[in-house]
């Protein structure tokens, strides 16, 4: 096993005191790390807590937050809430789907993108609402869509130029 | 910092802060909550705060960035002090102009100010607009006052004297009988007497007993709980401590979405703070009583909202519910007696403290006491959270603080409770707005949400929104809600797609009963909500899908299609370059037309018309 995982697995445990109730908080820690929950760090999670992998992998996949693939640079967060629905935001989320060639919960083949939607972000004001890595894109249109993720892809490309 | 030990020592310390404080002095307070963050109102703070510096003001102009002012529509917000003058939809190239005119010479900058839409006067203050008029912003006013991260602000404004008042002379019991004497009842969406959940928690044996808040707000379009927990965590750590002392509870957690980082920063440094200041920790008060309070993040399930859902996520669990033959007073965490409720109520307890039952009583209804917060979302001009006193009108609501439907529109329904709540059509639009009269016409109250919507919108399709969320956030456990809710969106969608039959809506009427009855938690018992209300009040609209495979309002794809009016349209090639399908044909300047075999019904040529030339039948 990678005693880099490991060791940084390890910090997050002892911050949370060992504790196995802390075992949601510790899972999001480590994705904080790595933008998504690797298998290695999960077996060595079970083991450093003595806790059943049934159990570490059952919590990685109820709750909504943990992504057991590795997600894109950029994750795209196409609000589903009620207000942004009723504004049409599932407009927004295919036209993102169109113009990325991929489904919601899925990375883009340059590991560029990873597209999601998410449940309301409170926001409502600004429905249709997206979010580009925490960045807010408010009364989203679909022209809006390929115009932002245009500015992303420049943004790369003026990085590595 | 020296801890406080006596209500008089706090009355010190309040009274030193305001000496300190030129009331005089001009304050700028910038909206910092979640929904100006998102217009961008960090470049706003910084604005301001370099343009003070450059001009030489930092000892003559404070800033101050609050929490949500609740009239998100217009944000950035800017409220300066002592004037109260209000600014909107102020952008960072406006600070420099503001500065030197509004700041230094006391000028009034007319662009910046609200207008009236009925009157078209420009409106000067805060509390002259439509908006915050009819509102009562009890719990929520201070939230436009007080800077989050800095309890002296909350102490400036009597924070935490509440608790002394019950520390230092009113017993456990004269607490419980105070808040069962307002009225006060459960603002997560149950509506339980919240007095009487704390004496049951009290007299249940066990030991330890605990307190939880519910800050994990998963209904969609309500964001209440997170903006008081962003922009006054202290009146919500002040009642979680009343409570635990009066329940006899030594430890407590609040439970809050992962989604919300600047809530569960706030709390985290006001739980900080008051430690310092000893109102939270060993010895509160020098009076013996113990209390901490530890956050934990949620991991973005709905289910978790739910009681015994939320215990099992705390014990590092997967949140799934169990039967409450045995209540959580009685065993809830950990299998001991715990007192859970949410945010808005916790914020409620030190108003009660300070003001007294028999005050707090005369606002509201009969049976229903207080305000309520609503998230006012939708299809509606002014977007925003509004704090109103029960028994208001949903007209009042909708009409005098909200505006009204934008676009010349049609007001079609509004939808309260969440996804466990129901649409309340036009025809109803005068009810006065408590827990047992939405209740009465097949709603709920909720946690609050209020989603207006429009004669645009297709209320079969919004029942099958709410069922494909609820599906999507079934834990699984029972069979019922797994399956029925699953079975119940099917044949929704097949009526959404011009494959529902004679009988459908019937069959929809009996699994409802069977998945409401035969679920374990409120998930599963209110899932059918939604689409037993819409068939209620909107039989006719799902009659129109079965039996004419129409969609009236224009909205599911397989029933309708998009044309373009020859002579509203200009030729303008907008739509002709955004068609995914490449399905409008037509040159410049001439009338376009949509190829309906190549047509997919996105609606981005409806989005993008300038003209309103598209049709949507």
């Amino acid at each position: 096993m990678d005693p880099e995982v490991m060791d940084k697995v390890n910090k997050v445990v002892d911050k949370y005191k060992r504790k196995k109730s802390a075992l949601i908080g510790i899972l999001q820690d480590i994705q904080a790390e790595y933008n998504y929950l690797p298998k290695e760090a999960l077996l060595h999670l079970g083991k450093s807590l003595d806790v059943s992998l049934t159990r570490v992998y059952g919590i990685a996949t109820f709750y909504k937050s943990f992504s057991l693939k590795p997600r894109g640079k950029y994750l795209i967060n196409i609000c589903l809430g009620t207000a942004c629905h009723v504004r049409g935001a599932v407009r927004i989320l295919e036209k993102a789907e169109r113009s990325l060639d991929i489904k919601p919960g899925q990375t883009t083949k340059d590991s560029m993108f990873t597209l999601e939607t998410v449940n309301c972000l409170g926001a409502c004001a600004l429905g249709p609402l997206m979010v580009v890595d925490g960045e807010y894109f408010g009364k989203m249109t679909s022209a809006k869509v390929d115009k932002i993720l245009k500015g992303y892809k420049n943004n790369e490309k003026n990085q590595n130029s | 910092m020296k801890k406080i030990k006596t209500a008089k020592e706090l009355e010190d310390i309040r009274k030193s802060i305001l000496e300190k404080r030129d009331t005089n002095r001009p304050c700028i307070t910038i909206c910092g909550g979640t929904g100006c963050r998102a217009y961008a109102c960090e470049k706003v703070i910084t604005a301001f705060g370099a343009e003070i510096k450059k001009q030489g003001l930092e000892a003559k102009v404070d800033i101050r960035v609050t929490g949500c002012h609740g009239f998100c529509e217009r944000g950035p917000l800017v409220v300066f002090h002592p004037e109260e003058i209000f600014y909107q939809q102020v952008t960072p190239e406006d600070v420099p102009e503001i500065v030197s005119e509004t700041i230094m010479q006391n000028r009034i900058i007319e662009r910046l100010l609200y207008t009236d839409p009925a009157t078209n006067k420009k409106i000067k203050y805060e509390n002259e607009i439509p908006f915050y008029k009819k509102q009562r912003r009890l719990v929520f006013g201070n939230n436009g006052k007080i800077d989050p991260t800095d309890i002296t602000d909350y102490m400036a404004i009597g924070g935490y004297s509440s608790l002394a008042k019950v520390l230092f002379g009113i017993s456990p019991q004269e607490v419980i009988e105070e808040i069962t004497k307002s009225g006060l009842r459960g603002r997560g969406g149950g509506g339980f007497l919240t007095g009487r959940k704390w004496h049951y928690c009290r007299s249940a044996h066990g030991n330890p007993k605990y307190v939880i808040c519910n800050a994990d707000e998963g209904d969609p379009g309500a964001y209440m709980d997170r903006s008081l927990l962003e922009g006054n965590p202290h009146s919500v750590l002040e009642g979680m401590i009343i409570g635990a002392w009066a329940i006899g509870a030594n430890e407590g957690y609040i439970y809050v979405r992962n989604e919300y980082p600047l809530a569960v920063k706030h709390a985290g440094i006001a739980i900080k703070q008051a430690e310092k200041y000893g109102f939270l920790g060993k010895n509160i008060f020098d009076s013996g009583f113990n209390f901490t309070i530890e956050i934990n993040r949620g991991g973005g399930a709905f289910v978790c909202g739910e009681s015994t859902a939320l215990m099992a996520s705390l014990e590092g669990k997967v949140g799934e519910p169990r039967a409450k033959h045995i209540h959580t007073v009685e065993s809830g965490l950990r299998e001991k007696p715990t007192n859970l409720n949410n945010v808005e109520t916790w914020a409620n307890v030190p108003l009660i403290i300070a003001r007294g039952a028999d005050w707090y009583s005369k606002i509201g209804t009969k049976e229903s006491k207080g305000t309520k917060i609503f998230s006012l979302v939708g299809k509606i001009k002014n977007t925003g959270l509004v704090e109103v006193p029960m028994g208001i009108t949903l007209r009042e609501i909708i009409y005098d603080i909200g505006g009204g439907i934008p676009n010349g529109k049609k007001f079609k329904a509004v939808q309260t409770g969440g996804p466990s709540g129901g649409c309340i059509p036009e025809e109803l639009i005068d009810l006065p707005v408590d827990f047992e009269e939405l209740t009465r016409v097949g709603s709920m109250m909720g946690s609050g949400g209020m989603i207006v919507m429009d004669e645009d919108t297709c209320m079969v399709d919004v029942a099958k929104y709410f069922l494909s969320f609820l599906e999507d956030e079934s834990c699984g456990k029972c069979t019922s809600c797994r399956e029925g809710i699953k079975r119940m969106l099917e044949i929704l969608t097949n009526i959404t797609e011009g494959k529902g039959k004679e009988g459908d809506i019937e069959l929809l009427e009996e699994l409802a009963a069977a998945v409401a009855n035969t679920s374990l938690c409120a998930l599963g018992g209110t899932a059918p909500n939604p689409v037993l209300s819409t068939i209620r009040y909107f039989r006719d609209k799902y009659e129109a899908h079965i039996r004419d495979k129409k969609c009236p309002a224009g909205v599911c794809r397989q029933l309708i299609t998009y044309s373009i009016d020859e002579e509203a349209c200009r030729g303008c090639l907008a739509c002709k370059k955004l068609c995914p399908q490449e399905a409008i044909t037509g040159e410049k300047k001439e009338p376009h037309y949509i190829n309906q075999d190549k047509c997919i019904k996105c609606g981005v040529c409806l989005e993008t018309c300038k003209f309103d030339a598209i049709r949507v039948e």
